[in-house]
């Protein structure tokens, strides 16, 4: 058993033959020419370890600095966050959605896994999970209790459903007790499921430097 | 289609439970098929409005049980097959059995990251005029097709208003199914929680759904 069952016990499936098949997928393409096995290497490795939620912690914190690249990032999103080198796939046509006192976002997708990846990178399970994309759209106070926290009563929410090529992406609120910051620092606040909506940013004493 | 993969709303999955510090794949098998998905694209000439088609186009019993990355295997194992770039017998016997068909291209290794990088764009120059402006109160229709669409039905028959008009996009329900781009507009609309879920509507909650200009009627 992996720790992948654990968290799925939805997944009845024998993973072995999984397994199996996979590789006997890859062993057939490979052998008919119609794929590089090295290509294979580096579209992994570029969404394990290069694109991440760290290039959307980056847009949130210059977003928190930079009033004017707030604007931009606000107004048209694809260009502002290609300002900082992030763009391509699944972030063609990035929508940002600013979170207020008065509004939190969240950002769902009820039919696939729609997800902005240029800014962080792949979905996590439960994003992609049915128990996410059934309640969010109905419940997503509820969804905000199973991580955690409570959204205060009178705070509206809006719930963005990514059922086009548009991809949506929070910018949460910046955190009290952060005069001063650096980008750098402001971007450890900044959390993956804070970027969802699933989530709030770090306090600052929650991180140690 | 109606299938499971659209579950706005559906009851009886229970909590969502969040995993602290998730890898991102869970499984050497999990990163070598999403690898499998995004290259065979290349020689497959697939787009991805078909490959979405060929996950969610699926007994709901069958949708239900995989895993996500298990349905991704069987989306790229329809497409291959259904192109015969392979076929059922050779993976079951996991070996080649059948040449090889001819195929215009591959993804290189070299190229992988330009690829990437230059992702694929939906949007196309405006050819009509838009029929909805913002503010405009529209009602999703009560659809049902047996093809593929990206209209949740968890908004048909509701009404909502027009949020923001996005641009002409290539439509998934031509695209999915070899019947050309054939742009339509895409707008974003909102629905009220009360419009939507009446049994128990919270009065704050608002949810958006991206639609394109055929699943709207004005109202």
């Amino acid at each position: 058993m992996t720790d992948h069952d654990h968290h799925h016990h939805h997944d009845h499936s024998d993973l072995s033959e999984t397994e199996l098949r996979v590789r006997a997928l890859e062993t057939i393409l490979t052998e008919k020419g119609y794929i590089d096995p090295a290509a294979l290497d580096v579209l992994i490795e570029t969404y394990e370890s290069k694109v991440g939620p760290r290039n959307g912690a980056q847009v949130v914190a210059r977003a928190w600095t930079d009033p004017a690249f707030r604007a931009r990032l606000l107004s048209d999103a694809t260009p502002a966050i290609g300002e900082l080198g992030y763009a391509g796939r699944q972030g063609e046509h990035i929508v940002a959605v600013e979170n207020t006192p008065e509004l939190h976002n969240m950002v769902v997708c009820t039919l696939c896994s729609c997800y902005p990846w240029p800014v962080l990178g792949l979905p996590p399970v439960w994003y992609k999970s049915a128990p996410y994309r059934a309640k969010a759209v109905k419940d997503p106070r509820g969804v905000l209790r199973d991580f955690g926290f409570e959204l205060p009563p009178t705070t509206k929410i809006r719930v963005w459903d990514s059922t086009a090529e548009v991809r949506y992406f929070v910018v949460p609120m910046r955190p009290d007790g952060t005069d001063g910051w650096s980008e750098d620092r402001l971007a450890d606040l900044v959390t993956r499921d804070s970027m969802i909506g699933t989530g709030l940013p770090k306090r600052p004493d929650e991180v140690t430097r | 289609m109606d299938g499971a993969h659209d579950m706005g709303g559906v009851a009886g999955f229970g909590p969502v439970r969040p995993e602290p510090d998730e890898p991102v794949f869970h499984a050497d098998w999990e990163r070598r098929a999403f690898a499998l998905t995004l290259a065979m694209a290349t020689p497959g000439g697939w787009n991805i409005d078909m490959s979405r088609f060929a996950r969610e186009n699926r007994p709901p019993a069958d949708y239900l049980a995989k895993s996500y990355y298990q349905i991704w295997l069987a989306g790229i194992e329809r497409l291959t097959e259904e192109r015969h770039l392979v076929e059922a017998d050779e993976i079951a016997a996991g070996k080649v059995l059948h040449p090889a068909q001819p195929v215009a291209k591959i993804l290189k290794a070299d190229d992988v990251t330009a690829v990437l990088r230059r992702g694929g764009p939906t949007e196309r120059a405006a050819t009509t005029p838009a029929l909805f402006a913002v503010g405009d109160r529209v009602r999703a229709k009560d659809m049902h097709p047996p093809t593929h669409t990206r209209l949740p039905r968890y908004v048909r028959g509701h009404i909502g208003r027009i949020e923001a008009v996005r641009g002409m996009h290539v439509f998934p329900d031509s695209n999915a199914h070899g019947e050309g781009e054939n742009p339509q507009w895409l707008y974003t609309v909102s629905f009220s929680g009360a419009e939507l879920w009446a049994d128990a509507p919270d009065p704050l909650l608002e949810v958006t759904v991206d639609a394109f200009e055929p699943y709207l009627e004005r109202a």
